[in-house]
């Protein structure tokens, strides 16, 4: 054996070990960053829920809670959605362009039955639950109001089919989850329906 | 080491055994030179004001905030059903728990009152020009984790504000193009915020932030004792040694520099126990009333704002409407102040030596800061909005006025970047235009117009404003 030292061997071998060491610190940190992924309990409480809507008022609303979240089931009267069109110059995503709920729901209402308004109460913006004020002219938004869902945390303005205003922090419409008429009774909140599975994603700002 | 001549040397009084023992672990482990180097034998300058007793008055909060988190973790339960009844356990029925956790949370407001003061030293005295830069680095990064961990730790009260705020800022990640929701959910570990995403929050609270914030508080400390001290004329010490090597103008900051900061400390420690004994809230500056009610998933508070140390920041997000470019410049004001050492680069240190206007750039620079935090905690009308909006402009305006100031420019130069700045402001005012707030808009716009007139107008006509005056050579006393 030589005395001399292979300098590029040397190169070669402190190269190869840095990077199957660098190999090896990913693979090891795969387990940790995936266990702060939502775990197998979280995901199965994360499962539909059903809501009773047979008790719904004429312009009433039924607060109930999806993933933490408030899901809403709003009864919208037949002046309400003859005013829906007229707000349309006022917002932001007037036709649902953005994929903000399920095909099925990508229609001037915003819903499957145009009387009900199933809506995730999650402000776009920054994540807040904004308050219904369906009254036209409500002193509390002001003269020109229409009548929708209106944010206190940072202004954002939506109509009742809860569309958002242009000129107002939240980028997109209120999201519609998946959702369907268990019964002329319950809606299922969830899940698509007749357990069919849309190709639609569940939007990005929820 | 032998005692000097005449010097008292305390370990003798024991008959020497102590000197023995010094020796004995000096032949194992560099006990005495490592005290010499960092402590009785580093050379500080010898002009230090009350400026410099924030840095070690910042390392006692940190002591303070790792001793009182030990014990406030010994009795708090960090799970959804648990952890606002354990709060209240601790404040009622633990022996002293009031003081003890009163202690921590007015000890992590003075934390950030203490590192404004001493972020705001450093640029009053251009603390972070050369060799100084990754000494402010350091020190941002300290910034930053303690802002980490302010955050995660005010959501395990599980009080309504804990919840919202939490909600507020977790949903910034969603802003993200592309991996925004699913680093949302990865950070929460659920739907939304949830029992799962508390019990993370107080392991990253009390392992891992803490450990990241120990190892660049060490980090910062070396870096400050191989490049030396600033001081308040900003000249380098190390330029006039004595025969001896030693700054001519250093002081060995122990004892000289220990026992001065003492009498800092006891100063801060007579308000810091004024505020936990008469008003451990400081009328819901400290600890928000809204707090004091349980976190629910499905009511908001009337009003969400973060507590007053993110308050500047947050205006920031709240000043443009629209989520993504909001989340821009509330990451790029943070950012900005990252690469300060390379936006000012005036050779002139400290603002004793920097001329007038610079002077009055700092000084509305600070009043920007303090009413922009003033702002973060107003709720969002439209008079708060746009003042907000304007404000944001001259946080960064100052940046670039900064940078306009590094060096002499012609009178073409600063009329030209006059016209400029006003013009982009100007075509932003345009592009985000609504009728119905004209008026309030083309008023607010007179802010930035008397801003930029007296910093990069006044000066291309009045040159004298902006000249510094000559820098000693020695450091002066006053």
């Amino acid at each position: 054996m030589s005395e001399e030292i292979d300098k590029s061997k040397r190169h070669f071998l402190t190269v190869a070990t840095v990077v199957v060491g660098s190999v090896g610190v990913v693979m090891a940190a795969v387990p940790f960053v995936s266990s702060m992924e939502p775990s197998a309990r979280a995901k199965s409480l994360g499962g539909p829920v059903d809501i009773d809507i047979s008790k719904i008022e004429p312009g009433g609303m039924i607060k109930a809670k999806w993933r933490g979240k408030p899901a809403w089931v709003v009864q919208r009267s037949q002046s309400v959605l003859s005013q829906l069109p007229k707000n349309d110059s006022l917002l932001r995503d007037p036709s649902s362009d953005e994929p903000q709920q399920p095909p099925y729901a990508k229609n001037e209402w915003r819903s499957i039955k145009p009387g009900l308004f199933v809506v995730i109460g999650i402000c776009t913006h920054l994540g807040c639950s904004p308050l219904y004020v369906p009254q036209p002219g409500d002193p509390s938004v002001g003269p020109s109001w229409p009548g929708g869902f209106f944010c206190p945390c940072h202004g954002s303005k939506y109509d009742l089919a809860g569309r958002v205003f242009k000129n107002v922090p939240a980028p997109l419409n209120l999201p519609v989850p998946r959702h369907y008429y268990a019964s002329d009774k319950v809606v299922r909140i969830g899940e698509d329906p007749n357990g069919s599975h849309s190709s639609w994603r569940e939007p990005l700002v929820w | 080491m032998s005692a000097e001549k005449g010097k008292r040397d305390y370990l003798d009084v024991t008959g020497g055994w102590l000197h023995r023992l010094r020796d004995w672990i000096d032949a194992r482990f560099p006990m005495t030179k490592f005290w010499n180097e960092q402590v009785a034998q580093y050379y500080a300058p010898k002009n230090f004001n009350f400026w410099y007793f924030f840095g070690s008055i910042a390392l006692l909060i940190l002591v303070n905030q790792i001793v009182t988190g030990i014990f406030l973790a010994m009795n708090y339960k960090p799970a959804a059903a648990s952890a606002f009844a354990s709060v209240e356990y601790i404040m009622r029925d633990v022996n002293w728990g009031w003081l003890i956790r009163y202690m921590h949370s007015v000890g992590a407001s003075m934390f950030f009152v203490v590192v404004y003061l001493h972020m705001f030293r450093g640029v009053m005295y251009g603390s972070y020009k050369k060799p100084r830069e990754l000494l402010w680095i350091f020190g941002m990064l300290i910034y930053l984790a303690l802002m980490a961990e302010a955050f995660m730790g005010y959501l395990l009260p599980w009080g309504q504000m804990s919840y919202w705020g939490a909600n507020v800022i977790i949903s910034l990640f969603g802003a993200i193009p592309g991996i925004g929701s699913g680093l949302e959910q990865w950070v929460r570990g659920d739907f939304y915020i949830s029992d799962i995403t508390l019990n993370r929050f107080f392991a990253l609270h009390v392992v891992a932030v803490p450990l990241v914030l120990l190892g660049l508080v060490v980090f910062h400390l070396i870096a400050l004792h191989e490049v030396g001290s600033n001081n308040p004329d900003g000249v380098e010490i190390k330029k006039h040694k004595g025969a001896d090597g030693i700054p001519l103008d250093g002081i060995p900051f122990h004892p000289y520099y220990t026992i001065k900061d003492i009498c800092g400390v006891i100063i801060f420690i007579a308000i810091f126990s004024a505020i936990i004994f008469f008003s451990p809230g400081l009328h819901g500056l400290f600890l928000e009333p809204a707090n004091f009610e349980p976190a629910n998933a499905l009511k908001t508070p009337a009003d969400i704002h973060p507590l007053w140390y993110f308050g500047p920041y947050y205006a920031i997000l709240r000043s443009i409407p629209n989520k993504g470019l909001g989340a821009l410049a509330l990451l790029l004001s943070i950012v900005i102040l990252f690469v300060l050492p390379w936006i000012d680069r005036n050779p002139v240190k400290s603002i004793r030596y920097r001329g007038l206007l610079y002077r009055g750039l700092l000084f509305v620079f600070v009043l920007t800061f303090i009413v922009l935090g003033y702002i973060g905690m107003q709720p969002a009308t439209p008079f708060w909005a746009e003042i907000g909006q304007r404000l944001s402009e001259m946080y960064f305006l100052f940046f670039a006025v900064s940078w306009v100031y590094s060096k002499p420019r012609s009178r073409a130069y600063l009329v030209i970047t006059f016209i400029c700045v006003m013009a982009v402001i100007s075509l932003f005012d345009w592009v985000s235009w609504v009728p119905s707030a004209a008026v309030l808009k083309m008023y607010s716009w007179l802010i930035p117009l008397v801003y930029c007139s007296i910093f990069l107008l006044l000066p291309a006509f009045a040159g004298k404003f902006i000249e510094p005056k000559p820098v000693p050579e020695r450091v002066t006393m006053k």
